[in-house]
């Protein structure tokens, strides 16, 4: 295949696609359309699942010691603690930290009150602690008994019932979620490639013309590509740059709007959103175009 | 340089096209087949152009058994055969020069060689003017000629021509009758179906008549014949 050969196959893609000008813009708002809310839903729900993840790491579990341990016997169980891979952070509160945090909260920081009541005394002398955030919710059970059979742990608080709830609706979004992009995935893909095997159906007779005339498959076929691989690659760019910008302003207007619920509304950068969602945008759009010509052409060769 | 030994060519529908045909055309020859609708007129065509395998018998063209070749060497085989239709098949989206140009693409001809070869043979069918058209802006006589220059650039061996006169008035039917005739005087074979009875007899050429596919006549200097 000589190079002139190439380039005039190319040139042909792209004149193809300003002679079929109304299908080439059917096909581009096809993709678009579909991406962009393959997109839109995609920023939705990792937002959803990261938000999710902050509450259940915000979930922590205290572990209390027996009435006088030793500071060595201490350190060792949060060693044996540290190592087990639930462990997601993990803060140890000595019972004259858990103390001011209390009489902080109790009595306003008030000194003279404070001295008055307990003199020198802390009365959480017994109430040293580690406070650990676990990564994954569903685990907390197994983790707690695991905990409470540790020699030298005394009591062990968690919120059993907030962990499940957490958990139960973690597993559902997430269930619900792979569905409905899967969904939106294969709708995309069947509609993209419908628009696409239209366009190249209407052009059967120019296909077998250049056949009997002696053109081979390539010949045939490569404009037809070009052509579906330009058609996905504009389809697919128009919808990520958008959702891009949609998105950074999106962000602002909530956190601007909703400032107090600012501890629940951690949004995902906008780069990690889009270092996924460019690459898949980009491949179902071209590879939509791609495939889909290859395969629609291919049934009108067999001339 | 064209033979066809005891082909048979039956339909999955039942139908037979062509029963236990044979035809030897020489080089250089112009061949008129005729015969009524149903005959196996088209049936004959798309087999020498491999649209179409028989179902028993052998097709040979240029010394290529028909039977022997790859799906790949096709293309190669029918850019050795230039192609006139009766409804001209031009690509309706390209200008006269872009449809004629198309066929010495795809041989992958040199630009420098194409800008040349084509404003001659369209000069030479007679429509050197017509180069910026396109397929709708012609009649249907310029449109014939664009297919006869499409099928001529390339230089091809054999001109096959399915009902070439089919659709145009008598004076243009004669004068791409005429295209032929001296296409044939430089040396390529023309293989033509037509039904035009009084072109058939005016040429005084070879005559293959086929009736429900078999061929019941066949003369060197023929005549049209009613086959009732």
């Amino acid at each position: 295949m000589k190079i002139s050969t190439l380039w005039y196959c190319f040139q042909q893609g792209l004149k193809n696609i300003k002679r079929n000008l109304l299908f080439s813009l059917a096909s581009v708002g096809t993709i678009i359309a579909c991406l962009f809310l393959f997109g839109l839903f995609y920023g939705v729900v990792m937002n959803f699942d990261s938000m999710m993840t902050t509450m259940e790491q915000s979930v922590a579990v205290s572990v209390f010691f027996d009435e006088g341990l030793s500071e060595e016997k201490i350190v060792e169980i949060g060693e044996a603690i540290r190592v087990r891979s639930e462990v997601n952070t993990m803060d140890y509160v000595s019972a004259d930290d858990a103390w001011k945090q209390f009489s902080k909260e109790l009595f306003k920081n008030d000194q003279e009150k404070i001295d008055q009541a307990f003199g020198t005394d802390n009365p959480l002398e017994d109430y040293a602690s580690y406070n650990i955030t676990i990564a994954k919710i569903e685990e907390q059970e197994e983790f707690v008994k695991f905990l409470e059979g540790l020699p030298g742990v005394r009591m062990v608080k968690s919120s059993q019932a907030t962990a499940e709830n957490l958990s139960s609706l973690n597993k559902l979004v997430g269930y619900a979620s792979i569905a409905v992009i899967i969904i939106l995935l294969l709708v995309s893909i069947f509609l993209i490639s419908n628009t696409i095997t239209i366009g190249i159906t209407i052009r059967k007779e120019e296909i077998s013309i250049m056949k009997l005339i002696g053109a081979t498959d390539f010949f045939v076929r490569t404009p037809f590509i070009v052509e579906g691989i330009i058609i996905g690659l504009v389809g697919s760019v128009i919808p990520v740059v958008v959702l891009y910008f949609m998105y950074g302003m999106i962000v602002d207007f909530l956190t601007d709007r909703f400032n107090i619920l600012q501890t629940w509304l951690t949004f995902l950068p906008r780069d990690e959103v889009f270092r996924v969602l460019i690459p898949v945008c980009l491949i179902v759009g071209v590879g939509i175009g791609f495939i889909g010509s290859m395969v629609t052409t291919r049934k009108h060769l067999k001339v | 340089m064209l033979v066809l030994d005891h082909v048979t060519m039956k339909y999955p529908t039942g139908i037979t096209a062509l029963n236990d045909v044979s035809i030897s055309i020489q080089k250089g020859e112009f061949v008129f087949i005729v015969g009524s609708s149903g005959s196996g007129k088209t049936t004959l065509m798309k087999l020498l152009l491999k649209e179409l395998d028989p179902t028993s018998g052998s097709i040979r063209v240029s010394g290529k058994d028909y039977a022997k070749l790859k799906r790949r060497d096709i293309p190669k085989l029918r850019r050795d055969i230039g192609m006139v239709f009766q409804n001209f098949r031009l690509l309706k989206d390209r200008t006269v020069y872009e449809n004629v140009a198309f066929a010495q693409r795809i041989v992958e001809t040199p630009p420098r060689y194409i800008r040349r070869q084509v404003p001659s043979v369209l000069t030479q069918v007679g429509i050197g003017d017509k180069y910026k058209s396109y397929p709708k802006e012609l009649s249907g006589g310029e449109q014939q000629r664009v297919a006869l220059a499409r099928a001529l650039v390339n230089n091809p061996s054999i001109i096959l021509a399915d009902e070439p006169t089919g659709n145009l008035d008598p004076k243009n039917s004669w004068d791409i009758m005429n295209l032929l005739d001296e296409v044939n005087k430089r040396g390529t074979t023309v293989v033509v179906v037509t039904h035009n009875r009084e072109i058939v007899n005016a040429m005084k050429k070879r005559v293959i008549t086929l009736k429900k596919g078999v061929i019941i006549s066949d003369e060197k200097k023929g005549e049209y014949i009613d086959e009732d």
